[in-house]
């Protein structure tokens, strides 16, 4: 007995020692990149060009290139996840048919290494399309890898909707497209916006299947068919071809791993307000 | 002609649905279109039997990328099974309510790091870490290093919620047998949990098959079988990274079938997840 | 919140429909050119000076391999091509070629290594692994870090062909792509070897990277060398097309070959060609 309990404690400190240890590795890590990068970034290095292949000069056109990309790619990727989700959730039943190949092709889907997609988007949109290396080409291949996780989060959202509403609308003849429109996508407002946000997280976060859709020109865009480099391959290619390029690219990072922060202080808010308001409609 | 709206509304889901769920298949059809003409020209056994790998040369063995690939992977999924599946028990079992909530975050928050930035933290500290105890540094191990952080919070989080689904009646009924906390946990909660904890390995093992940047940056890109943890590896994804931009005629359609590889196991690993989940909901 | 919803799923219809309608429009005034990561610092810096001079025109850079730039200018994909080497007959006979400057590949090391010459069996006995430690050498004891290219690079060629070895032997320890990640690679490790640009090397090195480039038996690698001739591992950079150049690519191509051009290529640390002919007519009756 006394043995056992002596197991326990070397049990529960060396439970207690790992995530001491991961918590740890983290702090290294965004401590690195903002001790480097926070002395980085003042408003010159927010709203000027890249001099010098990114050695000085700021990231106004990557920050550029990068939103245009994250709006192609929610741009596309928000009506076709949403217009499945409501497909997924009202008009099928979970277990057969369509809903379940639909469900099954986009589990695969969420599996897909981004690599694998930016092969994909290269072969489709670069070349068939024609749309060369672009900021058009980069925004359409996220809105792909995005899709499922926006598809669930939306799901999610709408389950989460009481069924009396669709019974009580039903009862007193309202229309289907209209107790969608006017009551459900309302009430499930909170999953497409945690949907929306997590996709955003996911996309800015991409490297692999931007290099071969995107590009890497570092200059600002003048239309969608240009090339644009976010920020996730700024810090790339600074970091493995420039040399003197660290200080750079640790103060890029600090940038994105500061919009990152915030999508994800953005989520978890999302997700108290909703399970506090939800049923105070 | 009067039309529904609810009729178009069914029509325009339903296609927006197709849309959504082609996607796969088009992935898969293009990947093979891609690949098609090396495959036809060479046969598969090329990428496995051929001497070397020298794209240009007509010569197109794979097996150091496909045995690079699976080390790292192998070596990230010994090191970050248990480690996340500790974490998720610490979460469950030991942590007091808001460092749990605390930790969950925290993994959450590491979840969400590009990996490109997990790679640049590697290539500027791990890598030189490495450099000392034997050169060159950029290695097997650095990679092991670099995806066990990356796998370990999808492992953690997922093992941590198939624990909180565990009953709680099987819990409270071990600890009136007088069972102890670590026995309830090992003897108790893991085998209740076990498909859950299994279907965190099976999705973990796929991402770390996929990952590209951070193992392109930190495992010096050499292509060659490594015997050892020191020595430098290329992946089957760094592979297609490194020399897609510069890939022309057989030699980019030689990517598109590592690339087709790639995602085949994925796809296999997925039905195995699926299968887990569904005997796991026979069994459990 | 219903309105909310509603504005958000309008907007994302609206930019779809937006996104189609603008991959439909394309502006003539856009010059691309694809190809060698050895040139294309070059022709960013060329294409600087040339929107100055011609407002409104924009021109778009981007690297793949001077074999991308033979590829993409056969399939219409990049106005001009951007070739790191001199080009085959075959490669003559299809496609039309303007030079715009000379560059050298030598082998470059870190800055602390003492050594300042290698010659060529000894840069292949590296390469081969058969010599692994820089004692050997003369260096200071460390193992050698030997960095080689990704296929597909003509650099990885050129190199190949001159020490006369195959890619399979070669035993490296870090693979790297374009040239500033071999000079990045080499900036951070004391034991490393690699061969790159002189071009770009000496760029990096004006930057105040940590490398120097070695003489290659005996012959230091400068431009100076290059411009002369005596430097044995040397090549053309050329901007290619098929059949024809439109307008604006043909005004690039002129304004690239004018002496205009030149203090934009020296800036690079290349060799414009013009000098070279100058020297080899200042040298031709001497001979």
């Amino acid at each position: 007995m006394v043995k056992q309990k002596w197991g326990d404690r070397l049990g529960t400190g060396f439970i207690w020692a790992i995530p001491l240890t991961i918590t740890a590795i983290f702090l290294w890590i965004i401590g690195d990149v903002f001790w480097h990068g926070l002395g980085q970034i003042n408003w010159q290095f927010l709203f000027t060009a890249p001099i010098d292949a990114g050695r000085s000069g700021g990231i106004a056109p990557i920050l550029v290139s990068t939103a245009w990309i994250l709006l192609i790619c929610m741009g596309v990727s928000l009506p076709l996840g949403i217009g499945t989700a409501v497909l997924l959730v009202e008009f099928s039943d979970i277990k057969t048919g369509f809903g379940q190949l639909i469900r099954r092709s986009l589990d695969t889907l969420a599996g897909v290494p981004s690599i694998v997609f930016g092969l994909f988007g290269n072969a489709l949109f670069v070349k068939v399309f024609g749309l060369g290396f672009s900021i058009l080409s980069g925004g359409l291949t996220l809105a792909c890898m995005v899709l499922p996780l926006l598809i669930r989060s939306t799901e999610e959202g709408l389950r989460a909707v009481p069924q009396s509403y669709r019974l009580g609308a039903a009862s007193l003849g309202i229309s289907q497209t209209k107790t969608l429109w006017h009551l459900i996508l309302p009430a499930a407002m909170p999953g497409f916006v945690a949907g929306f946000v997590l996709g955003i997280g996911r996309a800015i976060a991409e490297t692999a299947a931007l290099i071969f859709t995107s590009g890497y020109v570092d200059r600002m865009p003048s239309s969608w068919l240009d090339s644009g480099r976010s920020l996730s391959i700024h810090i790339y290619d600074l970091a493995m071809n420039i040399s003197n390029g660290n200080a750079n690219a640790y103060g890029t990072a600090t940038v994105l791993i500061t919009l990152l922060l915030m999508i994800n202080a953005l989520t978890s808010w999302i997700g108290a307000t909703w399970t506090n308001h939800h049923f105070k409609f | 002609m009067h039309l529904n709206p609810d009729l178009i509304l069914l029509w325009l889901v339903r296609g927006l649905g197709t849309i959504s769920a082609i996607l796969v298949l088009l992935i898969l059809l293009f990947l093979f279109k891609e690949a098609f003409p090396v495959l036809r020209e060479v046969g598969i056994g090329a990428f496995f039997f051929d001497a070397v790998w020298q794209p240009t040369k007509g010569k197109f063995n794979l097996l150091p990328m496909i045995l690079g690939t699976l080390w790292t992977t192998l070596g990230a999924m010994i090191l970050a099974t248990p480690l996340g599946i500790l974490s998720a028990i610490f979460c469950q079992f030991y942590a007091p309510d808001f460092l749990a909530k605390l930790y969950r975050r925290l993994l959450e928050l590491l979840a969400g790091i590009p990996s490109v930035v997990y790679g640049f933290w590697g290539l500027l500290v791990l890598v030189p870490m490495i450099n000392r105890i034997q050169p060159p540094g950029a290695s097997v191990l650095a990679g092991i290093l670099i995806l066990t952080l990356m796998i370990l919070p999808t492992i953690a989080l997922i093992a941590d919620a198939s624990f909180a689904k565990v009953p709680t009646s099987y819990l409270t009924g071990s600890q009136a047998l007088g069972i102890s906390q670590w026995g309830m946990v090992w003897g108790v909660a893991v085998p209740a949990a076990k498909s859950g904890l299994m279907t965190a390995g099976i999705l973990a093992t796929g991402r770390a098959l996929g990952e590209t940047m951070a193992v392109l940056m930190v495992c010096g890109n050499v292509v060659k079988t490594p015997t050892g943890l020191f020595d430098p590896v290329r992946t089957l994804t760094a592979n297609i990274a490194l020399e897609m931009a510069y890939a022309l005629g057989d030699h980019r359609s030689a990517l598109f079938v590592s690339g087709l590889m790639l995602m085949v196991v994925v796809i296999g690993l997925i039905a195995v997840a699926e299968w887990v989940v569904a005997e796991g909901k026979n069994y459990g | 919140m219903g309105w909310l919803g509603k504005t958000l799923l309008m907007a994302g219809l609206g930019l779809s429909l937006w996104g189609c309608g603008q991959s439909a429009s394309e502006q003539q005034t856009k010059l691309v050119l694809t190809g060698s990561s050895t040139v294309a610092p070059l022709a960013n810096e060329l294409g600087k000076k040339f929107e100055a001079q011609n407002p409104g025109v924009r021109v778009d850079v981007q690297t793949g391999g001077s074999s991308r730039g033979f590829a993409d200018a056969s399939q219409g994909l990049n106005d001009l091509g951007m070739v790191s080497r001199d080009l085959t007959d075959d490669e003559k006979a299809e496609f039309q070629d303007w030079a715009i400057a000379k560059d050298g590949i030598a082998i470059i090391v870190h800055q602390d290594n003492p050594l300042t010459t290698l010659s060529d069996n000894e840069v292949t006995a590296i390469y081969l692994d058969k010599t692994n430690d820089w004692q050997a050498l003369g260096g200071d004891t460390g193992q050698i870090t030997v960095v080689n290219k990704a296929e597909g690079r003509s650099t990885l060629e050129l190199f190949l062909k001159y020490f006369d070895l195959e890619n399979g032997e070669i035993q490296a320890d870090v693979v790297i792509g374009d040239n500033q990640q071999g000079i990045k690679t080499v900036a951070g490790n004391p034991q490393a070897i690699a061969y790159v640009s002189i071009g770009a090397a000496e760029q990096e090195i004006a930057q105040g990277t940590p490398i120097k480039l070695l003489a290659m038996d005996g012959v230091e690698a400068t431009t100076e060398n290059i411009k002369n001739g005596t430097f044995p591992l040397s090549r053309t950079l050329n901007l290619v097309s098929q059949g024809a150049p439109n307008p604006l690519a043909q005004q690039f191509i002129q304004f690239a070959q004018s002496p205009e051009a030149y203090a934009v290529v020296e800036a690079q640390s290349f060799v414009p060609l013009d000098s070279q002919k100058a020297k080899a007519k200042d040298l031709a009756p001497q001979s």
